[in-house]
């Protein structure tokens, strides 16, 4: 790629244009899908082509950029997304959460509470919520618009029948706004209580070509039976490395014994607790520095 | 020992570096020129640039050196880089009746205006391996050539529609919104389906083509027409106040004729199924004109037997390669996090499971 | 009495053909009125008009709604309609898979609609199903099945149970015997009898069945070529029939 053949952060102004509208409209009806003409990016449909083209749209030239990949900086993914607004936009970049006023997320959201200076972006693989109850998207939208959500609460009900509980335990369903009832994308349920932030989230699905949104401070509900509450649970592990009680959890397999060990899935919270002192069982036995020649 | 899994930037570049080594293979064999590649692939080209929705053979010919001869891969890049190039404006509809034909064949009738021209095709070889290929250095023989009709070669639907036994397309006044501007809406109309017909995966088409043939929404088709050769296209400059020709592409195009028996309103009447293409891609032009055609099932008032080529969300959901294969492969991405949180879950339903059956046992 | 349906003039045609024409009737609470013809003679159309799924050409659909009295149908917002479909509309189809979740289990088909109007106690939700398997004479243990795995009565009478759990003022019944054998029929149409009577439920049955009509209907409409030609009391219609064709339909299913 020849850096300056192309405009800030890739997308031309008129795309960029076209993309705010669609995140202004989604601002505006919470949770709603956007339709937006999705454009064929630099990278495959479903890596991150939706939430990459939400983060252009947003970026400025001031923008301190962070992106995490199963809540992790260093992920492939993420390292390679980074990349490319390092190289398309020249944003500063960070791993940490606190100093970071774009955060684009795979499948997390950050331990660390956001801030109202800060804008999460998602990538969203399948952004409709009822997809794999009706797989007609004429149908679907219909559904939204006359809020019949009747079928959702039957997948829930047949969970509980089945299974004892509400068997989803990641892309969970939640209703925005006391209206549209979206997908959070794949993040762990553990994470859906999040979701009621100070920050501005943006959700970006470019294959499924549809952006939406959750302002700061709306109302969140993870559906649920008021008998079969939700429960965000987790892991019963405390962090190997930091101790935390209270942060999602990755399992590691350590030997071919059956040995593993749990620790925080968001590296840069469990990197700032250790920094300030905390410790887990296992802090000792601290991971071999990386050989990345290995992973070639 | 715990080992952290970092994939930091170093074993991405690494990778790359190992990549372009063996995109190069040996050596000891000479390097092959995008001109090679343009002038003895070009059906490879051809397919690159119709499905890239790109004409230009020479990026076409470098996306597949690129890709290392993955043309999904080829088409992929072709259609990242055509997202960043500017839009200048369209051309006017291309007259594919002033074409310069290099094939036109109808299987309709014996003999027409203009006659049947097998052109260089691979119909009629005998698919032998030709050893002689293998022989470096060996110019093939000239190719007897005639002097060029320069005749319009009318279209073999128009014979048909001059007694109205085939039915008469609408004149379309508006510009077809663009699927690559625009995001896809449900219920479309045809010219979105046939672009996204146009730029779909050939062997995605194909198979739904195939698949009405077999049953699965038979639509009776016959090859009306088939043409390849190249057209001028031309575009109206406002500084002038008409349009002038920027250039020539080569396109494919089938228009089948296919059985309608009629219906309340409707004389009995044949019906057409359109396919075009960028470069030489009959196999792509004729299956295009076929799911085409299964897909006006409501506006000729055809029964909806369910056959999946009728289903035009599934089908334009699901032609794309680009998209098919981004999403597919996305699984190889890291799920630790989701994958974390099921196995939480079958653990726990296992246990409840398992302490309901010491139960049951105990009592 | 203020009827509960009140249809005026309706027409519906495809194309150039009838599909029913200048249809006029009223059905007064707890009533229960059956529409007889053969196949092709708009019966189908009619009842797809009056219950929504179908848009007449012209005419009314007036119901007595509870919130705001009587309306016309056909002038309410697609919302208003379908919210109408899910609460005080019934609608048992032909053929239960066209009326049932076939991959979701009994009790989710029953609770679906108890959902759709925002039940949200799963245990409620699941005893109100079993109530209403009980009704239906679903054995309880069955709740957790799909209704793949039952006979064709008992998906009709799921079916049956999927729509009056949220208690609907009247249902539209499409052939509700269709295709089942004469034991299991009887047994259904004697449940359906019970259920209509117990709740004071207002009824409209299309069929080609004499029978069905003369052990349900209280007042029969005779179509003919998309016209209604005959009305009456039921036993009056059957026992003296006064049209040329009433008097042939009947005729032929005595001999039968």
């Amino acid at each position: 790629m020849t850096d300056q053949a192309y405009n800030f952060a890739y997308l031309d102004e008129q795309t960029k244009r076209m993309i705010r509208r669609a995140i202004l409209k989604g601002v505006a009806v919470p949770g709603y899908q956007v339709p937006f003409a999705s454009r064929e990016m630099p990278m495959p449909y479903g890596w991150g082509t939706g939430g990459v083209q939400v983060s252009a749209a947003c970026l400025t030239p001031d923008d301190t950029l962070k992106v995490i990949d199963q809540g992790a900086d260093d992920t492939t993914n993420a390292v390679s997304i980074r990349k490319f607004f390092e190289k398309t936009a020249e944003v500063a970049v960070t791993e940490k959460t606190s100093e970071a006023s774009v955060i684009q997320t795979r499948h997390r959201i950050p331990e660390e509470p956001l801030t109202e200076d800060q804008i999460l972006v998602y990538q969203v693989p399948i952004p409709e919520p009822l997809r794999f109850l009706e797989p007609s998207e004429v149908e679907t939208r219909k559904m939204h618009s006359l809020e019949e959500y009747g079928l959702m609460y039957v997948k829930l009900y047949e969970d509980i029948s089945r299974h004892g509980e509400i068997a989803t335990a990641y892309a969970y369903p939640v209703k925005v706004e006391d209206r549209y009832v979206m997908d959070p994308s794949p993040i762990p349920k553990f994470d859906n209580p999040k979701m009621e932030s100070a920050a501005l989230q943006l959700f970006g699905a470019g294959r499924e070509q549809r952006i939406y949104a959750v302002p700061p401070y709306t109302k969140v509900v993870s559906l649920d039976f008021e008998d079969h509450p939700f429960d965000p649970s987790k892991a019963p592990h405390p962090c190997a490395l930091c101790g935390a009680e209270d942060s999602y959890l990755d399992e590691v397999i350590t030997d071919d014994r059956g040995g593993r060990m749990f620790v925080c899935s968001d590296t840069d919270f469990c990197a700032g607790r250790r920094a300030a002192g905390f410790t887990g069982e296992m802090t000792n036995t601290r991971p071999a520095p990386v050989d990345t020649e290995a992973m070639a | 020992m715990y080992v952290a899994v970092k994939g930091g930037e170093r074993a991405i570049d690494n990778a790359h570096a190992w990549l372009a080594e063996e995109r190069r293979g040996d050596t000891d064999i000479a390097e092959m020129s995008i001109a090679q590649i343009r002038e003895q692939l070009a059906l490879a080209v051809d397919r690159v640039m119709a499905e890239g929705s790109l004409y230009d053979p020479d990026l076409a010919a470098l996306a597949i050196k690129q890709a290392r001869g993955d043309m999904i891969e080829a088409v992929f890049l072709i259609r990242a880089y055509r997202t960043t190039l500017p839009r200048f404006g369209a051309s006017a509809p291309i007259d594919t009746g002033a074409m310069a034909c290099d094939r036109r064949i109808s299987a309709t009738f014996k003999d027409l205006p203009g006659g049947q021209v097998l052109g260089p095709t691979f119909d009629y070889t005998h698919r032998l391996l030709d050893f002689a290929l293998a022989a470096e250095g060996l110019e093939p023989s000239e190719a007897p050539e005639a002097a060029a009709d320069m005749a319009d070669l009318p279209h073999v639907t128009d014979f048909l529609a001059q007694e109205d036994l085939i039915q008469r397309e609408p004149e379309g006044s508006d510009t077809p919104r663009d699927l690559t501007r625009e995001p896809l809406d449900f219920p479309t109309d045809r010219p979105l389906r046939l672009q996204a017909l146009s730029r779909g995966d050939e062997g995605f088409v194909l198979s739904m083509a195939y698949s009405t043939q077999r049953g699965y929404g038979r639509n009776h088709p016959f090859v009306g027409e088939l043409r390849t050769g190249k057209v001028a296209v031309e575009m109206d400059i406002p500084e002038l106040g008409f349009a002038i020709e920027i250039g020539e592409a080569v396109v494919t195009e089938c228009e089948t004729v296919n059985q309608f028996t009629g219906s309340k309103t409707e004389p009995p009447q044949f019906t057409r199924g359109y396919g075009l293409t960028f470069g030489h891609c009959e196999r792509k032009a004729i299956s295009m004109a076929l799911v085409d055609r299964a897909m006006r099932w409501a506006e000729l008032g055809e029964d909806n037997v369910g056959a999946p080529a009728q289903d035009e969300e599934f089908v334009l959901y699901h032609a794309d390669n680009v998209q098919a294969s981004g999403f597919l492969e996305h699984i190889k991405l890291p799920h630790y996090v989701d994958f974390q949180s099921e196995l939480e879950l079958i653990r726990r339903l296992r246990a409840d499971a398992m302490a309901g059956q010491h139960q049951e046992a105990a009592e | 009495m203020t009827p509960l349906l009140n249809v005026r003039d309706l027409t519906k045609a495809y194309g150039g053909r009838i599909g029913c024409a200048d249809v006029s009737f009223s059905l007064y609470p707890g009533e229960v009125l059956g529409i007889v013809g053969e196949s092709g003679s708009g019966k189908s159309t009619l009842l797809n008009c009056l219950a929504g799924h179908l848009p007449p050409d012209t005419g009314e659909v007036i119901f007595d709604t509870r919130a705001d009295g009587p309306r016309d149908v056909l002038q309410m917002s697609e919302p208003e309609r379908r919210m109408l479909g899910r609460t005080d509309w019934a609608f048992v189809h032909q053929n239960p898979r066209d009326g049932l979740r076939m991959r979701v289990s009994a009790g989710g088909n029953v609770g679906e609609r108890l959902m759709a109007v925002g039940a949200r106690h799963y245990g409620e939700i699941r005893e109100q199903a079993l109530d209403w398997l009980d009704r239906v004479e679903i054995a309880g243990e069955r709740v957790d099945d799909r209704p793949a795995a039952f006979s064709g009565g008992m998906q009709q009478r799921l079916q049956i149970a999927r729509n009056l759990v949220t208690g609907p003022r009247l249902i539209f019944m499409d052939e509700p015997t269709g295709g089942l054998d004469v034991s299991v029929q009887a047994r259904l149409l004697d449940l359906l009898r019970g259920l209509v009577r117990q709740m004071g439920l207002s009824a409209i049955v299309v069929t080609h069945d004499l029978a069905v009509v003369r052990l349900l209907a209280d007042r029969l409409m005779v179509m003919k070529d998309g016209h209604v030609i005959e009305t009456g009391l039921t036993d009056q219609v059957l026992d003296d029939p006064q049209a040329p064709y009433t008097q042939l339909l009947v005729s032929s299913v005595l001999q039968v």
